[in-house]
Order: C-alpha cells, then sequence, then structure tokens
C-alpha cells in the first residue's frame, strides 16, 4: 500500500501571538516551530502502523520552504520511508491542495492522509480540497480506520455521534484525536532520519484564491469578579440578570 | 446580490446553525436555500422566517455524502448564479465547502464569525482563537462558511416558496455501517451551556458532582486533555487546541489549571467562571466570574443554587 501524509509546521501550541507590518503579517521572531500535532500524532502514526501491518511505503508531503525541513526531518525520525517538500511558501489553502495534488496525481497512492486542520489557520480546507482534485472520497474527522485488501472502514464524528463508514481505496482521510497514540522519536530513528530521502520538487505555483489581509488580538477581557465561594446564590444571581447566560 | 445557502436538513429539527447560516446569508443578498433528504415542505417554509425568499430541495437522496452534496450544491449555483454561497461551519460544511471551493474554483473563507467588512474581507479566528484574521477573497464567487454561534438569530421574514429540485448528485460510493448516537447526552459542539472540569476533581469517581450541575443547569460536560488521556472521561469530551472547541455563552470550569492549549478552545465561549482552588491559577484571567474555592463544596453549593432559582423562577 502506498501511503501520503500530509504533513505542515505550525507554531508551538504556547506562542505568545503577536503580528508586525501594521498587523499585516505573523510576527515570527523567535517563534518556535513544531510538527503540526494532528498530522504528526494521528495521521503520520496511523500511516506507519498500516504499513507495518499491511506493507507498503509511508512518503510525507509539505508545501514549504527550506525553513520547514527541520520539521520534515522529525517526521522522518518518527518512521517514514521518505519525504517530499513542495517548494514554496504556503500562504492558502487552495495552493497547497492544488501543489499536493498535482504530484500526487503524478505518483499515486492509495492512501492520503492529513490532520484534521493546522493549528495556526484552523482552515480545515486542505483535505477537502484536495479530494475533490483528485476526484475521490474524503472521510473528514476520522477517528479510526482500517484497511482490509481495497476496503477502509472508518470511524467519523457526524453531528452528535460517530458513524462507521465503509468505501474502497484510494481514498482521502483527515485524522482526528483516537486515530492513533503519538509516538516519540528514538535515537536510531534520529539518526536514521538524516539520510532518509528528503526530495525538494518544482512548484506548479497555482493562484492563490484567498489571501490574509490584515490580523487582529481580540480585545483584552475586562477583570474577573470574584466571588465568595460560600455564597453561589450570588453567583446565580449574576449568572441570569448580569451575564443573562441562564 | 444573489446568495446560496446550504443547509443540512436531515434531522427531525432544522438546527440552530442551519438558521444562523440563513440569517447571515440574507444581511448579505437575497437568499435561495439548497438542500436534500427528507424535511417537510412546511418546515422547509418556515425558513422564510429567517430570510430565505425560496428553498429547493432535493429529494433524491437523504445522507451526507460530502460528494453527492457538492455536486447537488454546484448544479444549484448554476442554475441560481450566485455569487456567494454560504455554509456553517459544522461537520459537513468542513467537508462539503472546500469540494465546492475547487469545483467551482471560488475563493473558500473558512470559519467565519462575522459579516463582511465594508472593504469586503471577512474576519475568522486563526491560532485557535488567539487572534483573528481578515481574509480577502481573490476569485469572483466566494464562498463563506460560517463559525456556529457567531450571530444572534433573528426573526427577519415570512414564507419561502419551497420547489423540488433535481442537483445531479449522483451515486453515493460511502456505505453507512452503524451510527452511534450516544443517549440522552447534549452534544457538545452545539450546547449552549457546558460545565467542565480538569486533574483537580483527583479521579473519575467524582464526576457525580459535574453531572449533578450540568444536568441541573440542562448544560453539555466536557474536560481538559489529561482527564480525557487518562481515560478519566470518554475522548469527544476532551476541549482545546487539540480537542473540540467550543463556543457555549456558557463555560464552567472547575479544577482546571487554564493552560494556553485548553484556553484555546473555550476562549470563544460568551461567559466563563472559573472554579479553582488556586487564586493565581491563569485561567482566572480568561474568566468573566471567579471562585476562589473547592470544587468538591461549591459545585454541589451551586447545583443547589441552580435548583433554587429553577424553583423561584
Ligand atoms: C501540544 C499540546 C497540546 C495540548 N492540547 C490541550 C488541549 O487541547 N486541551 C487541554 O485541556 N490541554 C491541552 N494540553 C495540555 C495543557 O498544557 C495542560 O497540561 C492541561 O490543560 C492541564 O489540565 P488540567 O488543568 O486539568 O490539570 P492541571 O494543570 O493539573 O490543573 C489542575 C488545576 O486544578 C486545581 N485544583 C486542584 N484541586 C482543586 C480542587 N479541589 N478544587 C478546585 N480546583 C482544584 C489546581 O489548582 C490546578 O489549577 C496540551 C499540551 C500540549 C503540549
Ligand atoms: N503546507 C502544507 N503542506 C502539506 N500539508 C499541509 C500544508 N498545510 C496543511 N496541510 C495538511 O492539511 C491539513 C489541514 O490543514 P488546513 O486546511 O490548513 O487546516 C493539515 O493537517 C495537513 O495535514
Amino acid at each position: 500500500m502506498k501511503i501520503l501524509v500530509c504533513i505542515s509546521k505550525a507554531p508551538e501550541t504556547t506562542t505568545k501571538i503577536a503580528f508586525t507590518d501594521g498587523d499585516t503579517k505573523f510576527d515570527e521572531n523567535g517563534v518556535k516551530y513544531i510538527v503540526n500535532p494532528y498530522d504528526e500524532w494521528y495521521a503520520l502514526v496511523r500511516g506507519l502502523e498500516l504499513k507495518e501491518a499491511n506493507g507498503g511505503t509511508v512518503t510525507t508531503v509539505t508545501v514549504g520552504t527550506s525553513e520547514d525541513d527541520a520539521t520534515i526531518r522529525k517526521a522522518l525520525a518518527i518512521g517514514a520511508d521518505d519525504a517530499v517538500r513542495i517548494d514554496a511558501k504556503a500562504e492558502d489553502a487552495y495552493q497547497v491542495a492544488t501543489e499536493i495534488a498535482n504530484y500526487a496525481k503524478k505518483e499515486g497512492f492509495d492512501l492520503v492522509l492529513l490532520g484534521k486542520e493546522t493549528i495556526d489557520y484552523n482552515g480545515s480546507q486542505v483535505g477537502g480540497m484536495l479530494a475533490e482534485h483528485l476526484d475521490l472520497p474524503f472521510i473528514s474527522l476520522a477517528s479510526k480506520l482500517d484497511v482490509d485488501g481495497s476496503t477502509a472502514t472508518l470511524d467519523k464524528e457526524i453531528v452528535g455521534g460517530v458513524q462507521t463508514v465503509e468505501t474502497n481505496l484510494p481514498l482521502v482521510v483527515s485524522c482526528a484525536k483516537g486515530m492513533a497514540e503519538q509516538r516519540i522519536p528514538n535515537m536510531r530513528g534520529i539518526m536514521a532520519a538524516r539520510s532518509k530521502p528528503l526530495k525538494v520538487v518544482e512548484a506548479s505555483n497555482p493562484n492563490k484564491n484567498t489571501s490574509f489581509e490584515k490580523y487582529a488580538l481580540p480585545a483584552p477581557k475586562s477583570e474577573v469578579k470574584l466571588i465568595d465561594p460560600e455564597d453561589m446564590d450570588q453567583l446565580v444571581e449574576l449568572l441570569h440578570n448580569e451575564a443573562k447566560v441562564i | 446580490m444573489s446568495v446560496l445557502v446550504y443547509i443540512n436538513s436531515n434531522g427531525e429539527k432544522i438546527a440552530k446553525n442551519a438558521l444562523e447560516a440563513v440569517n447571515y446569508g440574507k444581511k448579505i443578498g437575497e437568499v435561495t436555500v439548497v438542500t436534500n433528504g427528507k424535511a417537510s415542505d412546511s418546515s422547509l417554509a418556515e425558513l422564510g422566517k429567517y430570510g430565505a425568499s425560496k428553498v429547493l430541495i432535493d429529494r433524491s437522496f437523504e445522507g451526507i455524502d460530502e460528494q453527492q452534496v457538492t455536486r447537488m450544491v454546484a448544479t444549484a449555483v448554476e442554475s441560481t448564479g450566485a455569487e456567494t454561497i454560504i455554509f456553517s461551519n459544522d461537520l459537513v460544511g468542513k467537508a462539503v465547502a472546500p469540494r465546492l471551493s475547487v469545483k467551482i474554483n471560488a475563493g473558500l473563507v473558512a470559519g467565519a464569525t462575522a459579516v463582511p467588512e465594508s472593504n469586503g474581507t471577512i474576519a475568522v479566528n486563526v491560532f485557535s482563537g488567539k487572534a483573528f484574521g481578515y481574509v480577502k477573497v481573490n476569485t469572483d464567487k466566494r464562498i463563506i462558511s460560517l463559525l456556529p454561534n457567531s450571530i444572534q438569530v433573528e426573526e427577519v421574514g415570512g414564507e419561502a416558496s419551497v420547489e423540488e429540485f433535481s442537483g445531479n448528485a449522483g451515486e453515493s460510493v460511502i456505505t453507512i455501517k452503524d451510527t452511534k448516537m450516544p443517549e440522552g447526552d447534549i452534544p457538545l459542539p452545539e450546547a449552549e451551556l457546558v460545565v467542565s472540569a480538569g486533574r483537580g476533581l483527583k479521579g473519575p469517581e467524582n464526576w457525580g458532582i459535574v453531572e449533578d450541575l450540568a444536568k441541573e443547569l440542562g448544560a453539555a460536560t466536557a474536560c481538559s486533555r489529561p482527564v480525557a488521556d487518562t481515560g478519566w472521561r470518554p475522548h469527544h469530551e476532551h476541549v482545546g487546541q487539540t480537542g473540540v472547541a467550543i463556543r457555549p455563552n456558557l463555560y464552567i470550569a472547575a479544577g482546571i489549571s487554564g493552560a494556553i492549549q485548553h484556553l484555546a478552545g473555550v476562549n470563544g465561549s460568551k461567559v466563563i467562571v472559573v472554579i479553582n482552588t488556586d487564586e493565581e491559577a491563569p485561567f482566572f484571567k480568561a474568566a468573566d466570574y471567579g471562585v476562589v474555592g473547592d470544587a468538591f463544596e461549591v459545585l454541589p453549593r451551586l447545583t443547589e443554587a441552580v435548583k433554587k432559582f429553577k424553583a423561584s423562577n
């Protein structure tokens, strides 16, 4: 089975968010990048488990610049066989999905795994766009994925519950919690990652359908109102009359 | 301007986030709604109240196979000439809107939190709710998916006309094997009131006081990540950056420290109440109301107070 896992980088989760250039750019000063947690913990690890059970290969793909190579090496250290970087700065979901689709069409994959969303722009867009480009079914927010021959069985989140669905490969899946457990790379993996192939391919530079023009930080919360722990009637009264939420 | 709104009408009752999407569309232009399934004509006509002029219903398929829904909406875009297409950014919207974006080459604004600004840009949450970004669409047509709970639903009109519609949805390649809906629970992403607890509760055997309060309020229950990871509570209750992001009217957090990754999933809540023994807990900085106290005493007391309040109102 040929598996492709889409890997993106994201600012470390405790990053303080600030903007520069008249609030038109994310301030990357001192920001540490990690592999987007959903891509690493769920998509990549499940891909590796399926490979371990059924044989095959796991390739990662990233649309990014050489600045992304460190996060790509981390994915290789966890166990991917090889990596591809499509050489362009990722700025728009349509751009990213189109680049990955062009690459995936050429190579042909049985399974394409993505994270549920990137934790910086939180779009949840790339998976659906990629599936439409490839004219494949897309199972979003899957918490379980098993493959038997050419049949895939998945659990996916639906409003108010979970649905088990079945469909045929090839398939695009976005991965959420439950799919797999985080794997910490060991020393051997880290050493091996240094010599694994990281191929850089030229971008096809499609249109960018959207752009971020400006950013803003939310207004700071006003001071917390402290309530006497003995007097919960007062809290209920405030929630009813002042906050008007009950 | 001609606006097309997709709603999922397969439930027994049309969901609040669908009404929000219709309402939002009305703020932009003349609204046609497209949907599929078995909703009754009269319940669809009711969408007029929220701003729809016309409802197109495709009764040839019931499911929410995203490829089928995408084809149907694309057909409706064609037949109505809509320039703006609206979805709710719910589970269906998240899977269909990106597909449609490629199919009809329309830029997608995912998770809009407000109506378009006068310069045409649209606000979305970025960095897990820690900031806003303003998105410009560079294509002629645009798709907006609206973050649930971002606008107040208003009644603005009368009845909508309802027309049968053939969306050329094609066949589904997905077979549904099983659907599990936990009985009696309020689904977390839709809940208006949420009671949540963290490691401060010490163990799963102590969750009774959390559930009692939730039951009294008619609230859903949630938890911090370590609580779900250690199996004290089911995974779907985990809120935060790597769990579910929620925007209820009221979020009550007991025994949760308020780590930045936790806040990322709940900072869209309208009102936050924090109960913690440690007055230095970071969560108090994000709270509207704070109770410095022991959750084991405060939660039951709060449940009693709610009971009393309900009895006298
Ligand atoms: C990449 C990454 C992603 C993460 N994603 C998430 C996420 O999505 N969601 C999430 O929640 N966390 C997430 N975390 C974990 C997060 O950093 C915190 O570790 C976690 O939120 C802490 O959970 P907690 O508040 O329940 O526990 P603790 O931090 O242990 O806090 C317990 C609190 O309970 C209080 N307390 C103790 N006894 C009582 C009592 N009797 N009554 C009242 N209060 C009491 C304490 O004062 C303390 O403030 C993530 C971490 C990382 C690194
Ligand atoms: N620049 C990128 N390169 C490769 N994959 C990406 C990139 N951006 C996003 N993805 C993948 O698409 C998923 C959803 O991203 P998003 O649509 O941005 O929320 C992520 O979890 C990744 O798996």
